[in-house]
């Protein structure tokens, strides 16, 4: 039976609503159980499941900050040796940048980016599945690995040769690079599906200029995780081969280089931050709108600012490689680069306080995460312009000012607006809202928690104090600003223990939010709270920007799609004009299997490479399985 | 741990964050190096400017939440000429932006321009960075001149000095605040260093690249001097370790040389040549042991040499096993090595 | 909230060609990080070159002549490709079938050479960086020839099957040779930074 539409099939045009809504909920719907669990593709529950296993690894990482505060606290203190010290303050970071800040982000998109662009699910959603467990499975990996007391110790960027084959004795770093191609590949995987959603599912009518800024935002991250990742999985793969049979990349004695370690993995991990601001940014900008009800200010400087971002990170890397020893020439070139990307963000934040300077700000919880972002964010991007600077980085590199620094951009400006996103969008994901009263206790504590405990850093750097020292010497003057912030660090604990409160609590009890709470604009609010399985019963079509604004009373919509088996449509690039429908895969279980043969294959192939080729096998059985045609309508056209 | 909060305690805290930062051995703010004098101008230079910045953002955006405004009737009913004001307003920040990044970075080469570099005729050291200690051998076109020490860097007040680091395991920094910015020590790639003590003084320095479980504990001391007593010490280092006419510190001597000690450790005069550890020809006028966890006296040296791994747990210095009697007579020998 | 009706989708077609093609998108997205990470490989090579004493260290330059043959057996590859491609798009079942057994050996022969290859570089990835980064660069082209070959082989399989008639696999088929096409591609600089820059 070839393609071409012979079969009198019954179009969501020839229903009523009703009729419609079930007959879409039955073909979309993910069955109760375990089997539905483990099969679904449904963007949503995927997405839901990714933010809250991101968010326990946030918990695990903050619990192992505070133990490392405890330690810290007084001079010599006997709280944690060096060893568990130095896996703890690894796992911290290592936890917070790829087990969170990065996953959670991208969860974030998976969820939201369907329903802002107005189609039914995320383009190749067995994908998505198949990234989560990845993801879970890397996760579980390394704190598999810290309960063993085999967790790496190496510090979150594992510089050779302390890595290396020689000095990094037993498994610990093999995990470490294992768990990062997990995070990697599931990373990658997802920014794929970020890309092709947003450039060819958009809903029929929003041209690239009518894209929420939080989807721009996304598109651009999507393409520096495409461009950035390659690096880091060289970089931890040679590693492992170095280690592991004997390859030397990394070692001098027989032409290889200490430095390329660090090129290697800058050359990702700078643009890594940017994959984690750009996102937050995306947020702000839709929370800014809601709450100062209008449109963000400057909407083209806007987007231009997040490409230009998005282009300029690759520029920067050889910046935290300034006391290596590189020429000064091709140092200070970073150093221009380095202050030059201040200037796109510098852009958004001016275009931010005009929205809200022509707006009517209505200071709910969000709000305040936002005013709480600009206020530290705009604080951590001046102590990254100080940084920037060659000579006065020759000071404070690997000291509590860089600690400072980068707590401050990434806390300040990731984590606040990931808050306010959270009390914002939790309506929709869930149905229910957040309590705006402990919204406001907790973002008091975590903003004046936050700033009590990071502030004091910079002065400790300036003091003499270096990072990653599992205690000092009573002689030194770092013990009172220490136990200060020590101290401080509770507040902050107390005030995302209260938001953890609020979230479970409000996801049960939480007051029914209806399909708008907030009146905003973009397109995941025309559905209800939370969305059906189906998100819309007929596709949008929209002719503005700001879809919900524009269209107060009646929604435009398009019909003519199927309702006995999974549909949406193609649209083209740049005008989002209507090019093709397009089956979307049934629930199936076979990207668990993949993603199970793979976890087997990676973790083995750190004790022998000849995992590699065993493990293959039931990969590529997986694999077959994945994509053999089922018969389902979906399969055929 | 045990943590008594008391008034008291609180009330101390007080004036320590209000002095914090300003005076130090180890301190980018209490500088006196050259090098260091030209960093702190630029780093309250940019901070200063900095503030400003911030403060002005801070401003606009109290100005922002707090002003009166007329209200809407809908989110998109906008008003031209408010745009245009805003467009002029936002695009005027940015040009504010760009001229202050311009000039920092401009300040930024200024002060690179503007440190000293140290040529071939300055006073040559080589620095060594293994784990967790630091290997010192001061050069000299005569080989006889030449001596090894650790730990310790005496330089004369005024006078640049080169410094020529090469990492030997993993990658050290060398870091002394008060008297310049850090440079790493990276096996395979050697890197130079200029300082220059404009004050006689200890200075303090500390590893600052992680290089594994005893990092915190990888201190070291630069010690200008003015040069009649830079010479003296010069000096001194050159010649080998004295035979002594006490008891004690002979008896000491040959537990040294019978124990695994001269395995690891070089002390010239003696047949003790191992390069594995610290040259301690003259340990005992250095001021601190163990790469800056004592005070070096001859209690803290028995303490050390008793059981190193429980005071700095992972370090390479094996436990040695002694009688009482060797390690009071070993602790002589090594403090008497002046 | 009201709905109106403002377009009517049913018109379209039931699956999307070449760029109207969610995995067309997918595939090119995969390329482009692939890409990347052979970039980045050959820019490892670069670099270990630019501070080496001599090069290649300690060994000679690697034998020619397997690398050659698998070079002019991928270019000549290109045609058989095209004509599948082309074949796909005119939705003709059989001589698609008979092409992609063609495109199977095509891709599996390569692969035997490639065994060659290794043993005529001349140096053990554990001799130096040299010899690491060599083995490292070959070792991603092979990986990523196995792949595509595991994929024509299945594609080719099911062209056999009752599913083998319909327009989403002749999209497969289109896809899978533009994949195709890359491999060659990214084999090109890889064999010129192998063979030929050691002897410049």
């Amino acid at each position: 039976m070839r393609g071409g539409d012979t079969t009198p099939e019954e179009l969501d045009t020839d229903m009523e609503r009703p009729a419609l809504e079930a007959a879409l909920a039955e073909i979309w719907k993910t069955p109760e159980g375990m089997w539905g669990a483990l099969a679904t593709v449904d963007h949503k529950i995927i997405g839901r499941r990714y933010i809250i296993t991101a968010f326990v690894f946030l918990a695990f990482g903050g619990v192992l900050a505070i133990l490392m505060r405890a330690q810290l606290a007084q001079p010599e203190s006997r709280v944690l040796g060096p060893d568990r010290y130095n896996q703890i303050f690894t796992m911290h970071g290592s936890s917070m940048m790829f087990l969170f800040a990065v996953p959670v982000m991208e969860a974030m998109a998976v969820y939201l980016v369907p329903l802002m662009v107005g189609t039914r699910n995320i383009a190749f959603p067995r994908l998505n599945a198949f990234s989560y467990w990845i993801f879970l499975a890397g996760g579980v990996l390394l704190w598999t690995s810290f309960v063993l007391d085999m967790g790496p110790d190496v510090g979150w960027f594992a510089y050779v040769p302390l890595s290396g084959p020689q000095y990094g004795v037993g498994k610990r770093a093999d995990v470490w690079a294992q768990m990062i191609t997990f995070t990697e590949l599931s990373a990658l995987a997802v920014s794929v599906e970020i890309v092709v959603t947003i450039l060819k599912q958009r809903a029929p009518g929003m041209s690239l200029d009518r894209i929420p800024l939080f989807v721009w935002s996304m598109l651009v991250t999507s393409f520096v995780v495409i461009v950035a990742m390659p690096a880091v999985m060289l970089a931890s793969t040679s590693l492992i081969l170095d280690r592991l049979v004997g390859t030397h990349l990394f070692n001098p004695a027989e032409g290889g280089d200490v430095l390329l370690w660090q090129h290697l993995f800058w050359f990702f991990g700078h643009p890594e931050v940017y994959i984690i601001f750009l996102p937050a940014v995306g947020m702000v900008s839709s929370i800014t709108a809601a709450f100062a009800r209008r449109p963000v200010f400057g909407y083209l400087a806007m987007v231009l600012a997040l490409i230009a971002t998005g282009i300029l990170a690759f520029g920067l890397w050889v910046h935290h490689m300034f006391v290596t020893g590189l020429p000064r020439l091709g140092e200070s070139f970073f150093t221009a680069s380095s202050m030059a990307i201040a200037i796109p963000a510098g852009i958004q934040i001016f275009c931010w306080l005009a929205t809200l300077w022509d707006g009517k700000p209505i200071f709910r919880t969000p709000l305040l995460f936002v005013i709480g972002f600009i206020v530290t964010f705009v604080i951590g991007g001046l102590t990254g312009v100080m940084v920037a600077s060659v000579p006065f980085d020759t000071q404070v590199h690997d000291t509590y000012f860089v600690v400072a620094h980068f707590h401050y951009v990434l806390i300040g400006g990731a984590v606040f607006p990931l808050l306010g996103a959270i009390y914002y969008w939790f309506p929709k994901i869930t149905g229910r809202m957040m309590s705006e009263r402990l919204g406001r206790w907790a973002f008091w504590l975590i903003f004046v928690g936050f700033n009590m405990t990071f502030f004091p850093m910079h002065i400790l750097g300036l003091q003499g104090m270096p990072r990653r020292i599992y205690t000092y010497q009573p002689d030194m003057p770092w013990h009172g600003l220490n136990l200060f912030v020590s101290m401080s660090s509770l507040i902050l604990a107390a005030g995302f223990l209260l938001f953890f409160v609020d979230a479970i609590r409000s996801a049960r009890r939480g007051l029914l939010s209806g399909d708008n709470p907030w009146d905003a604009p973009s397109l995941e609010w025309a559905t209800s709270s939370p969305p059906p399985s189906f998100n819309f019963a007929y596709i949008p079509v929209v002719n503005g920007a700001n879809p919900l604004w524009e269209q107060r009373d009646v929604v435009a919509v398009a019909g003519g799609l199927r309702t006995h088996r999974r549909e949406l449509v193609i649209t083209t690039v740049a005008a989002a004009e209507p090019d093709a429908r397009e089956a979307s895969p049934r629930n199936s279980i076979w990207p668990f299997w993949a993603a199970l043969a793979t976890t087997v294959m990676l973790i083995s192939s750190i004790f022998t490479p000849w995992a590699v080729v065993w493990g293959s096998i039931p990969i590529v059985i997986a694999l077959i399985g994945w994509f053999w045609p089922k018969g389902t309508p979906e399969d055929e056209s | 741990m045990k943590l008594r909060i008391t008034g008291r305690r609180l009330r101390a805290l007080v004036p320590a964050l209000t002095l914090a930062g300003c005076t130090g051995w180890q301190s980018a703010i209490d500088v006196h190096g050259a090098s260091a004098i030209s960093l702190k101008q630029l780093i309250v230079l940019i901070m200063a400017t900095c503030s400003v910045v911030w403060a002005l953002v801070i401003l606009a955006l109290i100005f922002a939440l707090w002003r009166r405004r007329p209200v809407r009737e809908s989110p998109l009913a906008l008003d031209p000429g408010a745009q245009r004001r805003m467009t002029a307003a936002v695009a005027g920040a940015v040009v504010a932006t760009v001229i202050v990044i311009a000039a920092l970075t401009v300040f930024s080469f200024l002060t690179t321009r503007q440190l000293s570099v140290a040529g071939g005729d300055d006073l040559t050291i080589k620095v060594r960075g293994l784990q967790w200690w630091w290997g010192v051998e001061y050069f000299d076109s005569n080989p006889e001149l030449r001596f090894e020490t650790a730990n310790e860097i005496h330089i004369p007040v005024g006078r640049k000095v080169r410094l020529q680091l090469e990492g030997i395991d993993v990658i050290h920094s060398f870091w002394v605040p008060s008297l310049a910015g850090k440079q790493d020590l990276i096996p395979g790639r050697p890197n130079e260093l200029t300082i220059r003590a404009e004050r006689p003084g200890t200075y303090r320095g500390q590893c600052a690249e992680f290089c594994g479980l005893q990092h915190a504990h990888m201190a070291f001391f630069v010690i200008a001097e003015e040069q009649t007593a830079f010479d003296a010490w010069m000096r001194l280092q050159r010649d080998s370790a004295v035979a002594s006419s006490d008891a004690e510190v002979t008896a000491g001597q040959q537990v040294f040389l019978s124990k695994p000690c001269a395995a690891c450790h070089a002390i010239r005069g003696t047949t003790a040549i191992g390069r594995t550890g610290p040259d301690l020809t003259h340990v005992g006028g250095r001021k601190y042991i163990a790469a800056g966890l004592f005070e070096n006296t001859r209690g803290s040296l028995a303490a050390w040499i008793a059981d190193p791994q429980t005071l700095k747990p992972g370090n390479n210095m094996p436990m040695v096993p002694l009688a009482a009697e060797e390690l009071r007579s070993v602790s002589a020998y090594l403090a008497s090595l002046k | 909230m009201k709905e109106r009706i403002v377009a009517d989708l049913s018109r379209l077609p039931l699956h999307g060609m070449a760029s109207a093609s969610a995995t067309w998108w997918g595939t090119l997205a995969f390329m482009l990080i692939e890409a990347t990470g052979f970039a980045l490989a050959l820019a490892v090579y670069l670099y270990l070159m630019s501070i080496a004493v001599t090069w290649p260290m300690d060994a000679p330059a690697p034998d020619l002549l397997p690398g050659t043959v698998v070079t002019l057996i991928l270019a000549a590859s290109v045609v058989p490709n095209y004509l599948v491609s082309r074949w796909a798009e005119r939705e003709d079942l059989r001589k698609v079938q008979i092409g992609m057994i063609v495109m199977s050996i095509v891709g599996i022969v390569p692969l035997i050479i490639r065994a060659f290859e290794f043993s005529a570089l001349k140096v053990s990835w554990d001799t130096n960086a040299y010899g690491s980064i060599v083995w490292i660069l070959l070792g991603l082209h092979t990986t990523h020839i196995i792949t595509d070959v595991a994929d024509t082989l299945v594609l080719a399989a099911l062209m056999f099957t009752r599913h083998g008639d319909n327009r989403r696999r002749f999209g497969d088929l289109q896809d899978n040779a533009m994949y195709w096409n890359f491999v060659v591609v990214t084999w090109l600089p890889i064999y010129g930074c192998i063979y030929w820059i050691p002897r410049l």
